[in-house]
């Protein structure tokens, strides 16, 4: 189960910087912790993360072990189109998962 | 560190009887942290708490066991049926006769009703409902009911609360009633309200419950805590809300 | 556990490539005092146009005393509109952060903060768990 919430405003006027906001329900372990065993954990995060608008890529984060369990980002795009913004982020089992959001551009 | 926390903890053990807070001076935790937590909370789009109740509006709609009905089946709109309900939690269950958290009702609803099994006190899931739940009642103030039948209940979790403890022989009240706004290490002592349960807990880098809390409470005095879903945690919470009455809702809540 | 890492200075060069870095042009934004080290606010905005031929391309972020040197780094370009990012990340004492910004003309731009991480009190115990 993973869960992640973007937040992209519905309406924008053609040309207006938008903020962008993206929050992912992920341990983000960092391979540096024990566990109740006394044995490592196996470092498991996000290690890439990227957003498109449209077909082209606006944004992407490459990130450590030193970003916070369940990550936020924060970043901002300039309003040129109506149409799907697209999240993808993997991470180190492999697994590569993705949200959207709609903009409508005036 | 350690040595030192350990001093400061008895250095609170010494303090003589405690003393219950004035109404007019009951504060949430909210208020004694860093504004940079508070915006964490406040900012729904930041809050990772969001993200339990996000999953818990899903989990509310989803069919479940062999009844093959959601939540949402029997109580529809979680924004009209549960709006105030975790606010008045936790309630008397006329089944077991005692009263019943809102989780524990939450797992009586889907073994009963839905013919589904009950879900793990720290499962996602669990938590995520909860979350769902009580963000219904963001806002409001705590509204214990009146019901005579709780009042022994009460009066044991109030006998727990001022109990000392553990091989630090410290009670709830030796530090949350006698000491808030005190620090113990690095941290203010707050007034320990569960204003905001299920919450995000930065310590815990995840959502919680109060039994997880309170465990950790039990375990911070060296005592030996008891399991999760134990009725004492029940009647301790039950004391709880009755000191928070009239303090705000803040599910999802976070806390350093 | 021991584990050997880059020091903040080698962290920097390997991202730079060796080139020069400058002080300005960066607002970097966190809090001198975090209570809590696991997740602590950032927020890195810097002086630029954002256009096509003057914009910042990679905002990144270096510690000092974590087991890894590395935090994060961001890609961005002139469809940014403003070069402003936020996030949070892990302290595991108190050190010093560095936020960097390269130009699309090579340059290097950098501000520093020192934090202080209090330690929480109350650890829950993970046996217990």
């Amino acid at each position: 189960m993973t869960r992640a919430l973007v937040n992209v405003p519905k309406t924008a006027k053609r040309g207006e910087i938008i903020e962008i906001r993206a929050m992912i329900q992920h341990v983000m372990e960092t391979g540096y912790r024990e566990g109740p065993n006394g044995v490592t954990l196996p470092r498991n995060i996000i290690k890439r993360f990227v957003c498109k608008y449209g077909a082209q890529e606006i944004f992407s984060a490459e990130l450590f072990p030193a970003i916070a369990a369940n990550p936020y980002m924060a970043f901002s795009t300039v309003a040129t189109e109506t149409g799907t913004l697209t999240f993808e982020w993997t991470d180190d089992k492999g697994e590569t998962q993705s949200a959207s959001a709609e903009i409508t551009v005036t | 560190m350690i040595r030192l926390v350990l001093l400061s903890l008895l250095a609170c053990a010494s303090i003589g009887v405690a003393a219950e807070i004035p109404p007019q001076d009951r504060r949430s935790g909210f208020e004694f942290m860093s504004p940079q937590t508070q915006a964490m909370q406040s900012e729904e789009t930041s809050n990772p708490g969001m993200l339990w109740v996000a999953d818990g509006e899903r989990l509310f709609g989803e069919p479940q066991g062999s009844a093959d009905k959601s939540c949402a089946s029997c109580h529809a709109e979680a924004p009209k049926s549960m709006r105030g309900v975790a606010a008045r939690y936790p309630t008397f269950d006329e089944e077991t006769k005692r009263p019943i958290d809102l989780m524990g009702r939450i797992n009586q609803c889907r073994v009963k009703r839905q013919g589904a099994a009950s879900l793990a006190y720290q499962s996602d899931e669990l938590l995520a409902l909860a979350a769902y739940v009580a963000y219904q009642s963001h806002g409001m103030p705590i509204a214990p009911p009146a019901d005579s039948r709780l009042q022994p209940f009460r009066e044991n979790g109030r006998a727990w609360y001022e109990q000392r403890l553990g091989q630090l022989q410290l009670s709830c009240a030796a530090c949350h009633d006698d000491r808030w706004g005190a620090r113990l290490g690095g941290s203010v002592i707050p007034q320990g309200h569960p204003t905001g349960y299920p919450l995000y807990r930065l310590e815990w880098q995840n959502m919680g419950s109060l039994q997880r809390r309170l465990r950790g409470c039990l375990v911070g005095v060296r005592a030996q805590p008891f399991d999760f879903g134990a009725p004492e945690y029940v009647d301790i919470e039950l004391f709880l809300m009755e000191r928070a009455k009239g303090l705000k809702m803040e599910t999802p809540a976070v806390r350093p | 556990m021991k584990i050997s890492r880059p020091s903040l200075e080698e962290a920097i060069d390997s991202f730079t490539g060796g080139a020069s870095v400058r002080e300005g042009r960066v607002k970097f934004e966190i809090s001198p005092l975090v209570e809590n080290g696991n997740a602590v606010p950032v927020s890195v905005e810097v002086e630029s146009p954002m256009t096509a031929a003057d914009h910042v391309k990679r905002i990144a972020l270096f510690n000092e005393r974590n087991p890894q040197a590395d935090v994060v780094v961001f890609h961005l370009g002139p469809r940014s509109g403003r070069a402003r990012v936020s996030t949070r990340i892990r302290l595991a004492a108190s050190q010093t952060v560095v936020a960097l910004a390269e130009t699309s003309d090579g340059a290097f731009w950098s501000a520093r903060a020192k934090v202080i991480v209090t330690l929480a009190a109350c650890i829950e115990d993970i046996s217990q768990q």
